[in-house]
């Protein structure tokens, strides 16, 4: 088991390696460069500010200083944000991104869990109805219009909470960005569970274990459901990558200081370190995720084993 | 009474004398529309970041509550009969918000600075009128030959090139400001973080959060401290203007810089007079490429910016959130009158006609339809507006094409002298002069994006540069030169900026001017 983990972790260096050598060309195709704005630099100006920030040697010397930069843990400098470095970026943003993100996935598992067994339980009645029905509304409604609309009914019309800020993680500013987050991961939960449940819920090993006379609860949580959720493990993965790892939307729209912006504004800005500084985080998290995933399988079914 | 119970009244009544104490201190919550990207005042260029430095430091000139220009560091100043020596005496006792006194030597040292090609200022050009300042940024000349020198610790002589009477105005942009040298040399780059971080202003800087907050409060060894009223400024980065728009009807925010203009009436009809427009210094404008067919035809030109229905733009794509603009000096500068094209007071039918009068002149007709491509970097409104133009220039047989690149690349292409027809393209003023409009269509200018050239045009601009010490004759003379550039169509300009502030009625002092500018130290909360 130790052993497979290990030989994980070291598969990803060369995928590590490859992400950021693709992506540090990539960024670099796109035309236009950090300094490029709407009012023009002065060409001199433009020279010793490429200077300062290496732009003006070749590319691939540029990428061989990048390599040797990351390998020490240095991110670099932001270009647009010169004040601070990558690191400092993250310092402060991944923290609020992961704590966000966290309780969104949390919230979307269980919550999503118990209304897919609900909706397995009384499949094709009432309540299974109205489950798919919120699950087909989670997936469907998009973020942008979620935002808004809790905004505009819970903080301006109804007074219980703030609009928008993190006000230092204080659960009043928490509720809405969650529930934002959590809504499409909710619906997609409840549907799998849903589905795998009422597969588990006709297998052979729960009808023995509903003839040996069990209860109703003791069959469902505890035959059924292990079974059941494997399908939820290997989507949560992914999922929990992305969460973690913030939202654009989610976080301009309730303005909270997480990384979710910076993959794209980075973009947008040509802000290649940062942007490079991105894509090594969120590849590490899908990276770990994704080993988690497997090692939790294992866990859960006696049919996987790792040596 | 148990001891326990008197002890615990003890400490309720200290948390109420706490509150009643924490509840006299003024907080403003000042929505800004984005973080700047630095606070280091030698590496910032946008007006977002212009508001926190205002703050923060103190220029030897400033602007105050209505933008007018007001002795700031200095107090009081001479210039030499020739325009070229400024002698500015600075303030008498004031100091950095560490005791230490501000001098002329601070001053030489931070013009030295933001001029030094290791600092890789983005405004250093600022400084370029000055004696040598070009020549120390392109390393031509040594930081000791710049025209700074400082007589005494109070009084500082700056020497310029050559006149330039909007040389006091230059200096209350940020990128003049002084810097504490000391701070910087013992911390290097870690001198402009929250507790660190010097300076003269009436604030300093308590904390920073990027995307959550920034907290300024009350300097209190700042020379007019007495007068400053509001103790904390909490600088709000509100980049969702609809979010902003909830926080300020919530009351989180006490102000911001914009709103979504796209919904100006209904905001209007809501906020009544919270919501403050009114024109601001910056043109919205098509550059053409000059130096190639069909556009190096001035006639062509003329017919397309005739044909172009401002109104309608202003009105329906802009919501009168920007005003029709016929010049590349928008109004709003004392004493000077912007060269409006001639077609300004035609209507809009007339223009139509004379255009179409001038393509038929020119040979194109339904066999040879002209066509032109619109290169404009992403923005819903700039989409709007070239949408727009399409629909008013397809009635004349003109088809036009849109192109749209995020903004990056946009000026990327512009600067590097791609190949386009029409691109999109603004200017907003850093200073209150024509100068700074109608430089950016000078043959060397980096932002001549039309590639336009007129030696007529060259001739005036260098005769008002040499009227630098009778501001009356250069302002006519810029004129002339505008007069030049707009008959030309050198560039079409096509609308006026205006400001959009939205203002609570708590707050006092927040005055509408076209640099939009808005000191925290002029502004009283009730």
């Amino acid at each position: 088991m130790l052993g497979y983990v290990i030989r994980r972790l070291l598969t990803a260096i060369p995928t590590l390696f490859l992400i950021v050598t693709i992506s540090f060309f990539l960024i670099r195709i796109a035309p236009g460069g950090p300094f490029n704005q709407e009012r023009g630099l002065n060409p001199m100006v433009k020279a010793n500010l490429e200077r300062l920030y290496r732009l003006d040697e070749p590319l691939w010397q540029q990428y061989l200083h990048y390599l040797g930069d990351l390998l020490q843990g240095n991110l670099g400098p932001s270009y647009n944000l010169p004040d601070f470095t990558v690191a400092d970026l993250f310092r402060v943003g991944l923290p609020v991104s992961m704590e966000l993100g966290s309780m969104a996935l949390i919230f979307a598992l269980v919550a999503g869990g118990a209304l897919g067994i609900v909706a397995a339980l009384y499949q094709n009645r009432a309540g299974d109805y109205a489950v798919v029905a919120l699950a087909t509304a989670g997936s469907t409604v998009p973020n942008f219009v979620v935002a808004p609309l809790y905004q505009l009914v819970f903080a301006l019309t109804l007074n219980l909470v703030p609009v928008a800020g993190w006000g230092s993680g204080s659960f009043a500013n928490m509720i809405g960005p969650v529930l934002t987050l959590a809504l499409p991961q909710l619906a997609v939960v409840a549907r799998l569970m849903r589905g795998s449940m009422i597969e588990a819920l006709r297998s052979h090993h729960v009808r023995t274990a509903r003839a040996l006379g069990l209860s109703d609860a003791t069959v469902v949580l505890k035959h059924a459901l292990r079974g059941a959720v494997l399908p939820i493990v290997s989507y949560a993965g992914p999922a929990a990558a992305n969460l973690l790892t913030g939202s654009i939307i989610v976080e301009s729209i309730f303005a909270i200081p997480g990384i979710g912006r910076y993959f794209i504004e980075a973009a947008l800005n040509r802000d290649y370190t940062l942007v490079m500084g991105t894509v090594v985080v969120i590849a590490v998290f899908i990276i770990v995720f994704n080993l988690l995933v497997d090692l939790l399988y294992a866990a859960l079914d006696p049919r996987v084993r790792y040596d | 009474m148990t001891t326990a119970l008197r002890r615990l009244l003890l400490v309720a009544a200290v948390l109420l004398l706490g509150v009643g104490q924490a509840s006299a201190e003024v907080v403003y919550n000042r929505g800004n529309s984005a973080d700047p990207e630095s606070l280091d005042p030698h590496k910032t260029s946008t007006v977002y970041e212009a508001h926190l430095l205002r703050d923060l430091f103190l220029g030897l000139t400033i602007q105050n509550a209505r933008s007018d220009l007001e002795p700031g560091a200095a107090e009081s100043w001479t210039v030499s009969p020739d325009g070229k020596v400024y002698t500015f005496k600075l303030r008498q006792g004031a100091t950095w918000s560490n005791g230490d006194p501000v001098t002329a030597d601070d001053f030489v040292y931070s013009f030295r600075r933001l001029l030094d090609p290791a600092t890789a200022a983005e405004y250093a050009s600022m400084l370029y009128v000055v004696q040598n300042g070009e020549e120390v940024n392109t390393k031509k000349a040594p930081p000791e030959s710049l025209g700074v020198k400082a007589i005494d610790p109070s009084t500082l002589e700056v020497t310029l090139k050559s006149a330039t009477p909007y040389f006091l105005e230059m200096l209350t942009h940020q990128a003049t400001y002084p810097v504490h040298r000391a701070s910087i040399e013992t911390l290097g780059a870690e001198w402009i973080k929250p507790g660190k971080l010097v300076s003269n202003g009436a604030y300093t800087l308590a904390e920073f959060v990027p995307n959550d907050h920034i907290k300024l409060v009350k300097n209190p060894k700042f020379y007019d401290a007495a007068k400053v009223q509001i103790d904390v400024v909490n600088y709000i980065p509100t980049e969702d203007r609809s979010t902003a728009l909830k926080r300020y009807e919530a009351g989180e925010l006490d102000s911001n810089d914009d709103m979504p203009t796209e919904q100006l009436a209904d905001i209007r009809a809501k906020f009544k007079d919270q919501v403050r427009v009114g024109p601001s210094l910056g043109t919205y404008y098509y550059a053409f490429k000059t130096d190639k067919e069909p556009w190096s035809n001035p006639k062509l030109r003329r017919a397309l910016s005739m044909a172009i229905d401002r109104d309608f733009l202003a009105e329906k794509v802009w919501s009168n959130s920007m005003i029709p603009g016929y010049s590349m000096v928008p109004p709003g500068i004392k004493g000077y009158e912007p060269a409006i094209a001639d077609y300004a007071a035609m209507s809009q039918l007339d223009r139509e006609d004379e255009a179409k009068k001038i393509l038929t002149e020119l040979g194109y007709g339904p066999d040879k339809p002209l066509k032109m491509e619109i290169r404009f970097n992403t923005s819903e409104n700039h989409k709007n507006t070239a949408v727009a133009i399409q629909e008013q220039l397809k009635p004349l047989g003109i088809e036009v094409t849109l192109l749209n690149t995020d903004t990056k690349t946009h000026y990327g292409f512009l600067e590097s002298k791609g190949d386009f027809d029409v691109a999109r393209a603004a200017w907003i003023a850093d200073y209150k002069d024509p100068e700074t409009f109608l430089g950016i269509s000078r043959k060397s200018s980096g932002n001549n994006y039309a590639s336009w050239s007129s030696d007529e045009y060259e001739q005036l601009m260098n005769k008002a540069a040499e009227a630098g010490d009778k501001p009356d004759e250069r302002f006519k003379l810029l004129s002339q030169a505008e007069k030049v550039l707009v008959d030309d169509t050198g560039n079409m300009p096509l609308l006026y900026y205006s400001y959009h502030n939205l203002v609570s009625p708590k707050l006092k002092g927040f005055e509408d001017n076209v640099m939009d500018v808005h000191p925290t130290r002029f502004i009283r909360k009730e």
